[in-house]
């Protein structure tokens, strides 16, 4: 199906690219609907007497509450990640999978805040697999706080195929 | 909660991170779907899932990544600080439906399970490292990854 390397200068040109920024405000409503999603009574994330008494002062995020997909800083619905898988469909590659995640937590994020996502195209490699060849895509997310602190950071893998 | 706290003594090389269960349905997708905004049709379309070679829908990766972070954060307690949390999703894992409005059919459940790999102390904190992943009902690691604490510790002035 696909012939060459995946890797095509229209992937690497985009390579190191930059989204615009993209803001998320960090609701209270929506920390507590995604630990019910995942089935996690912590009281952090939903009793607010509870949590004023924490250490964290506030209503706190799960780990990666912020993280991709909730808010991938303009990347999933973006004009980056848009422009990213259309260099890789054009390809030949029809199916994209989430490999997997590295998140790096610096500060507490809590209810109230606000975060300015940035997203960038870190890299692309090309591996072979069981049915054939598949490309590796980098993405990586950095999260600034309303203080312009940096509280998190995410690596995500697309596997490609 | 009202869990005991875990302290950085409590813990040595080979030491199990507290175990646990999830089972994945498809209301819980529903709910992952609506919670994380991901919106993807290969976790809820048949004929689309199937388009996609991975036969029916699949459970979202993130979710499992998510599943780990609720494994740690429950073992390390408010005390305990999650520094890093990583994961790769290895192989599919697939959802049970739902027999009533609030029931699952028989099933799957999944463990969320870890182990200590290291322990040290670095800048006066208290430092765990962890391998961590979820299994499924044949034992078989689909979510394998790793995580880095701070544990409060027993003695004073950290």
């Amino acid at each position: 199906m696909t012939e060459g390397s995946l890797v095509t200068d229209k992937v690497t040109s985009l390579i190191g690219q930059v989204s615009p920024p993209a803001i998320l405000q960090v609701e209270a409503g929506a920390i507590t609907r995604y630990a019910d999603a995942i089935d996690d009574p912590n009281p952090l994330y939903r009793d607010v007497e509870h949590a004023r008494k924490s250490r964290y002062g506030e209503i706190t995020c799960p780990p990666g509450f912020f993280g991709w997909p909730i808010k991938g800083g303009g990347l999933e619905a973006g004009e980056l990640m848009g422009k990213v898988l259309g260099a890789v469909f054009e390809s030949g590659l029809m199916r994209v999978l989430d490999g997997g995640v590295d998140f790096d937590f610096y500060l507490p994020v809590r209810a109230g805040d606000t975060l300015v996502v940035y997203g960038k195209f870190v890299d692309a490699r090309e591996r072979e697999g069981r049915s054939g060849k598949m490309l590796f895509l980098t993405l990586e997310q950095t999260y600034l706080n309303q203080n312009g602190d940096m509280v998190a950071k995410a690596r995500n893998t697309l596997i490609c195929s | 909660m009202a869990k005991k706290q875990l302290y950085y003594e409590d813990v040595e090389v080979g030491s199990e991170v507290t175990p646990l269960a999830k089972v994945a349905t498809t209301q819980m997708l529903v709910k992952w779907a609506g919670g994380s905004g991901d919106f993807n049709p290969l976790h809820y379309e048949d004929s689309f899932a199937a388009s996609m070679m991975v036969g029916s829908p699949i459970v979202h990766g993130a979710l499992k990544r998510a599943w780990l972070g609720h494994l740690m954060t429950d073992w390390i307690g408010e005390e305990g600080t999650l520094k890093k949390l990583s994961c790769q999703y290895r192989a599919m894992d697939y959802p049970r439906k739902m027999k009533t409005m609030t029931e699952p059919h028989e099933g799957d459940t999944w463990w969320c399970k870890g182990t200590v790999t290291g322990k040290r102390v670095e800048d006066g904190e208290h430092i765990v490292e962890c391998n961590i992943w979820v299994e499924n009902v044949k034992g078989e690691k689909t979510t394998p990854g790793s995580a880095v604490v701070v544990l409060p510790s027993k003695k004073r002035g950290r």
